[in-house]
């Protein structure tokens, strides 16, 4: 419980945060910029485990222990996704999206 | 009587086959011949201890030889039909395994001086063998199925030697009509067997054959415009052997076949396959012969003694000296087919199937012999034609003698084998009617008459001259010759009605001198006539097939049958029947698979932009499709 903020305010802090994300993922023409908004999507998650976890379960540490492993496989990830992108950029010299594209039907 | 080691009979050649086969070109070719004689010499002893053992060691139960059987089931329809596999040793099929045995080893040792030297040499013998182990089982086969397998067996081994030469497109025309032409009558066969599985529940000869068994006790239960329902599948089952046996309407592949190697014409189309079909007869004779009081067998007589006649009108026309032994040969099969078709059943009455085992016995030898002898003159003159030849006696004087001998034997000058086993024939066509005694007769004469055209065409006639002079064959040929020339003079005395009857009891074969007497007579005249016009070169001949016309050209047409064959295959079948169908085929039935298969790839092109490969339109389509789920359950997806 936090005194003057209500589950609805934190709940609508972390819904923007996620569409601020999708949005993100589905716009930029950058893959770095993808990958940001990939980690806001992840954050606003993090923010859901964490408060939902306060106020239905306060003397539980379920949420609180995801949250940790959310950060971890994030950063994983994270590290992955820019492996991923250093050997794009060695192929095609750019991090656009567009470059991308070559791998359809 | 322990039958088991004979399984190695068939086995060996199979083995032989094997090898040569997979080894063809690692095995040097003195190597391949010499394996396959040694085979087949194995397997040829066993044949001739089985026979000894079966028909003297071994005793009769009351009076008659018995049937030993051993087999085990293949494939198991119901409780009583059933595919087996296995050997059935009886009469017949032991002296089958003497004639198969006996050919087979001479042609193997005959081929290793003919074939020497071709490029093909190890698959010849590799295929001898197959066609020797096929004949082994279609010998010993204890059902009709098995009998069927094997059947099949040899038409392919048929097919593989009479193309064996395969870049001669004629040769592979001959062995593409002979498997049609076979295959075709084989279908019929097919379709007696089952339904005489249908019909009896069994497929097993000694079940079928038993008279008091219940396919010969109730035939008349099942009947089908106005026959037996058995005895369309007797008829059905003639067919196929008469396919096999090149009996009319279904022999125009025989002469054809002689585009094949000698030693194999000698071996398949003169000895062993193309008399599978009187084996066939014989094998099921007590069925045929109860069956609707015989009826069948009355056809079997008829076709048997027409085409005798009309294969030994031909023959007198051919200037091929290979079409005319296959001619002769057909007649002579269809000389069998008659003497089945007369035949009783119990003790003397039987005297048909037994001269007709007897005559296939014999003719074996003496148209082996006559076959390979002509092999010799082909090797030594290289040349089918009998207008190129003349004179050879000189040049040959082994084939010469042997060759005589077998034409004597083929027209039946006592005491030659051909003599007795003719006569035993025409014995039994005197008692069954006097039409088919006529015509055998006649076959008799006319038989003499264009064998010795033909001897004495090759060896005495005008006096050619050739490229190369002609010399004798190598000890490996001539070796053959001799012992076959030996056989076909003595196997006449055996006393065959002791050990093949149709009742297994056996009788005592007399010799019937009036009988006897006129076939010699009319033996003899056609000796003299074939002597007066071929002997030495004379127009008389030619004035004498002048003075019948159109008859003549007509026969050495082989009246128009292959003609009418193609007109009704190429002119009615293929462009009225087969061409319409091939329309149907093409637009409708594969039209509409092929416009299945052309829509679908139509529709993939139009819709496969969908796939863009932007990362970002994927993500899209997937938020799209959570948002509009998640929509949907919350306010549609009322319960």
């Amino acid at each position: 419980m936090i005194p003057g903020i209500s589950i609805t305010e934190v709940l609508t802090l972390s819904s923007i945060l996620f569409f601020i994300g999708v949005y993100g993922f589905m716009t930029r023409t950058n893959l770095i910029s993808v990958l940001i908004s990939v980690e806001l999507i992840l954050n606003a998650s993090v923010i859901n485990f964490v408060m939902i976890n306060k106020y239905l379960f306060p003397e539980l540490l379920q949420g609180v222990v995801y949250s940790i492993f959310i950060i971890a496989v994030a950063a994983a990830e994270t590290a992955l996704a820019v492996a991923i992108i250093f050997n794009l950029y060695k192929q095609v010299s750019s991090v656009a999206v567009r470059e991308t594209e070559t791998m359809k039907y | 009587m322990n039958i088991g080691y004979l399984l190695l009979v068939p086995l060996i050649p199979l083995l032989v086959f094997l090898l040569l086969g997979v080894f063809n070109k690692r095995i040097t070719p003195a190597v391949s011949g010499l394996i396959g004689v040694a085979g087949l010499a194995v397997s040829t002893g066993l044949s001739y201890y089985a026979a000894f053992q079966y028909f003297f060691v071994a005793a009769k139960v009351e009076g008659a030889y018995q049937a030993f059987v051993l087999k085990g089931v293949w494939m198991r329809f119901t409780e009583t039909l059933h595919i087996d596999m296995g050997l059935l040793i009886d009469p017949i099929s032991v002296m089958m395994l003497v004639v198969v045995s006996t050919i087979s080893l001479m042609v193997h040792i005959y081929s290793r001086g003919y074939m020497k030297g071709d490029a093909g040499y190890t698959r010849f013998f590799a295929f001898l063998s197959l066609f020797t182990f096929s004949m082994y089982g279609l010998v010993l086969a204890t059902n009709l199925f098995q009998i069927y397998i094997f059947w099949e067996l040899v038409g392919v081994s048929s097919f593989l030697l009479i193309g064996y030469y395969y870049t001669k497109h004629s040769a592979v025309a001959a062995a593409k009509k002979a498997f049609i032409v076979t295959r075709f009558a084989d279908f019929g066969f097919l379709i007696g067997i089952l339904i005489i599985g249908f019909y009896t529940g069994t497929f097993d000869f000694e079940s079928l054959n038993d008279p008091q068994g219940p396919a010969i006790l109730h035939w008349a239960s099942t009947s089908f415009m106005g026959l037996s329902a058995i005895s369309w599948a007797l008829i059905l089952m003639f067919m196929g052997g008469a396919g096999k046996s090149a009996l009319f309407p279904l022999h125009i592949w025989l002469p054809d076949a002689m585009e094949g190697p000698t030693p194999v014409s000698a071996l398949i189309h003169a000895a062993t396959m193309v008399v599978a079909g009187v084996y066939l007869v014989a094998r099921l004779f007590p069925l045929y012969f109860f069956v609707d009081e015989g009826f069948v067998l009355q056809i079997v007589a008829y076709v048997g003694a027409f085409s005798s006649l009309f294969a030994a009108i031909i023959a007198i026309t051919q200037t091929d000296i290979k079409r005319i032994l296959a001619f002769s040969t057909m007649s002579q099969i269809g000389f069998m087919m008659m003497a089945l078709g007369v035949s009783g059943f119990a003790g003397h009455e039987g005297i048909g199937y037994m001269a007709s085992m007897f005559h296939l016995f014999t003719h074996a030898m003496f148209k082996a012999l006559l076959f390979l002898g002509a092999g010799s003159v082909i090797h030594a003159v290289h040349s089918n034609n009998l207008l190129q030849m003349g004179g050879l006696r000189n040049y040959m004087p082994i084939t010469n003698i042997t060759f005589l001998i077998a034409a004597l034997a083929i027209a039946g000058v006592p005491p030659l084998a051909g003599f007795w086993s003719k006569d035993e024939i025409l014995v039994a066509a005197f008692a069954a009617s006097p039409l088919i005694y006529g015509i055998g007769v006649v076959v008799a004469g006319l038989t003499a008459f264009y064998m010795f055209r033909l001897y004495f065409g090759i060896f005495w006639g005008k006096e050619t001259r050739y490229a190369h002079a002609p010399h004798e064959s190598p000890l490996s040929m001539t070796g053959p010759l001799l012992v076959l020339a030996v056989l076909s003079a003595v196997v006449g005395f055996i006393p065959f009605s002791q050990f093949v009857a149709a009742d297994r009891i056996g009788f005592v074969a007399q010799l019937h001198w009036e009988l006897a007497g006129v076939a010699v007579a009319v033996g003899l005249l056609g000796i003299g006539l074939a002597w007066r016009f071929y002997k030495t070169e004379n127009a008389l001949a030619g004035r004498f097939a002048q003075g019948f016309g159109p008859l003549y050209t007509w026969a050495s047409h082989k009246f128009y049958l292959d003609e009418l064959y193609l007109f009704v295959t190429r002119q009615l079948i293929f462009k009225r029947i087969s061409a319409p169908i091939a329309y149907i085929d093409k637009k409708w039935v594969d039209g509409s698979m092929e416009g299945i298969g052309n829509k679908t790839v139509l529709i993939a092109s139009k819709i496969k932009g969908l796939q863009s490969g932007r990362l970002q339109d994927y993500a899209f389509a997937f938020i799209g499709g959570v948002v509009l789920l998640a929509l949907v359950f919350v306010y549609l997806w009322t319960l």
